[in-house]
């Protein structure tokens, strides 16, 4: 490489031959330092996150006795989820939490963002005061409530109870238990989520809406033309990420866990819920790893679906 | 009028949104027979925190959470920024690549891969041990996104002159790096330590011995055995919020500018 044909110029003869060789050495210096650099994350997420991705996919073709041994069975364990009522209960479970808990979480916190989004007296206070409930874990939010919605006695009913509710049991009744989820859920993450739009909302220029305000625009006017359509990308942030969550997150699983177990009569059993059950309770790892792939398809679809709806959140046209 | 309303809303909220838990602190410092009782109760007591620290395991319980939180945190946030360091800084074939292989873990979250992870932990002999409860905790993309946006807004030139000096690659990371990361580290370790600290689903899916109970493990399992000693419950419960709460009081505003970040581009 040293000795090929020497270039015309006599000046560059010199450094030119060493040049690149130098260079290489430092290149490939460069890279393996990278890739040394990178080896303890890379081969982890492979092992404990990529690993169990594919392997959900191969195992949902096995059937998994108690004691580890696996037999193939094909398509047996999607063959079983068209009959397993269960599993359709609880997805049709999970999507009406989503479509309740995702806007309603966005209007609260979006509302409570604008509450604070100016200073005020106390205002660090009021806000840390919103984002403290996402400070304790899922399982204490889970006996918190518990503990306030006890039948009869429990702080909530007491309050309840001039208005004539004293008696109503919110964890007790079928058709309010999923209900009374989606608000924990909503006091649980409103906080996180007002923080989320707050950053947003630092982006839109406050000039804007002065020159709006001059103009002679509403206080609604302002929010309608100024505010919202700058916040759309956060806005869209904030509805996939609570999609997710309220499908996958541990708030579908570690609160429910603790304040239902599923019930009263699966009325709160939520697919990552009914996953574990089958996976640790039944002992059906194939099965749960097979229902595993299908929640890892719906996801994918929606976000899938968000993206094309929204166009990535930009929302160009209106 | 309008200038005096929204903040005193804003207060009266705040005081709704805290509500339940002020409510469970001072029913656990009722006597067991008024924790019901709705009001301001009459006496205060220490009985019922005294109990589950000295009847039931629960300084166990603490000392397990604590060791795994710990040295998750600490090892996560060694890892994350050698990672991140690489992918802000230095160049090499397949960093795009790998960039974006990172990222789309992001979107995994613990229930969906739960079934094959434990598969996969157990074949590891993972099943059972600390190392259980610790290793797989430790990987996660957004910790190395974070650290590597602000790696990229470093100054190049602070590291170049360590170059100069004839700095290896991995003395420019330990002492120019590093050392400049302090804040991001700082915000990181207060969020892994809340999320390891307050981990339950992976917990309960790995250990079965009662010696690896963490701290969420154990007040769950209060529910059963104690199942209407509301009184021990709720102390249990304070117990193990306490160092959520002053974590976060403590670290607030570095909590809150990482989480910021998280909404961000």
């Amino acid at each position: 490489m040293v000795t090929t044909t020497a270039p015309p110029r006599p000046s560059a003869a010199v450094t030119r031959p060493r040049r690149p060789k130098a260079s290489m050495t430092k290149k490939r210096r460069e890279a393996l330092a990278a890739y040394a650099f990178l080896a303890p994350d890379v081969l982890g997420l492979l092992a404990f996150v990529a690993l169990p991705m594919v392997l959900a996919f191969g195992v949902a073709f096995f059937k998994v006795d108690g004691f580890g041994n696996y037999s193939y069975v094909g398509l047996a364990n999607y063959k079983l989820m068209a009959h397993d009522d269960q599993l359709w209960s609880s997805l049709r479970i999970t999507g009406i939490y989503v479509v309740t808990f995702v806007p309603l979480a966005f209007v609260v916190s979006f509302a409570l963002a604008m509450l604070v989004r100016n200073h005020f007296r106390g205002i660090g206070w009021v806000r840390s005061a919103f984002f403290l409930p996402n400070v304790v874990s899922l399982v204490v939010v889970g006996l918190i409530w518990q503990f306030l919605l006890v039948d009869k006695r429990g702080a909530i009913a007491n309050l309840l109870a001039p208005l004539g509710l004293g008696d109503v049991s919110f964890l007790g009744t079928p058709s309010l238990a999923l209900g009374t989820y989606v608000v924990i859920s909503v006091w649980f993450l409103m906080g996180y989520q007002m923080l989320v739009f707050l950053a947003g909302l630092k982006d839109v220029p406050k000039e804007l809406e002065d020159a709006a305000q001059i103009d002679g625009a509403s206080a609604w006017q302002r929010f309608r033309y100024v505010i919202w359509p700058l916040l759309r990308p956060t806005s869209f942030f904030v509805v996939v990420n609570s999609t997710i969550g309220a499908v996958t997150g541990l708030q579908a699983f570690d609160l429910v866990y603790v304040l239902t177990k599923g019930g009263p009569a699966r009325a709160t059993s939520t697919v990552v819920l009914y996953i574990y059950e089958q996976a640790f309770t039944f002992n059906n790892m194939g099965y749960a790893a097979a229902l595993t792939t299908v929640v890892v398809a719906i996801l994918v679809l929606c976000t899938g679906l968000m993206f094309a709806f929204t166009r990535g959140g930009r929302f160009d046209e209106d | 009028m309008r200038t005096r309303f929204f903040p005193i809303l804003a207060h009266v909220l705040a005081i709704i949104a805290v509500a339940p838990l002020l409510w469970i602190l001072i029913s656990a410092l009722k006597p067991a027979e008024d924790v019901f009782s709705f009001g301001w109760p009459s006496s205060w007591t220490l009985d019922n925190l005294q109990y589950v620290l000295l009847k039931i395991p629960m300084p166990r319980f603490l000392l397990n959470s604590a060791i795994v939180a710990v040295i998750v945190t600490v090892v996560a946030l060694f890892f994350h920024s050698m990672a991140a360091y690489a992918l802000a800084r230095l160049r090499f074939p397949g960093r795009g690549l790998i960039f974006s292989g990172i990222m789309s873990t992001l979107l995994v979250s613990l229930p969906v891969i739960l079934v094959p992870l434990f598969l996969v932990a157990k074949q590891l002999g993972l099943l059972d041990s600390y190392a259980g409860l610790i290793v797989p905790s430790i990987f996660h993309a957004f910790g190395i996104f974070l650290l590597r946006q602000y790696y990229l807004n470093i100054p190049r030139e602070l590291e170049e002159a360590a170059d100069l000096d004839g700095c290896g690659y991995w003395r420019r990371y330990w002492s120019v790096i590093l050392p400049l990361s302090r804040p991001v580290l700082a915000s990181l370790s207060v969020l892994f330590f809340l999320a390891n600290w307050n981990a339950f689903l992976w917990p309960l899916t790995i250990t079965r011995n009662p010696d690896l109970r963490v701290i969420q493990l154990g007040i769950s399992g209060m529910q059963g055995q104690y199942a209407s000693a509301w009184n021990l419950i709720l102390a249990a419960a304070v117990i193990a919020a306490i160092p959520t709460v002053v974590v976060f009081v403590a670290g607030q505003k570095r909590l809150v500018d990482a989480m910021k970040t998280t909404g961000m581009k």
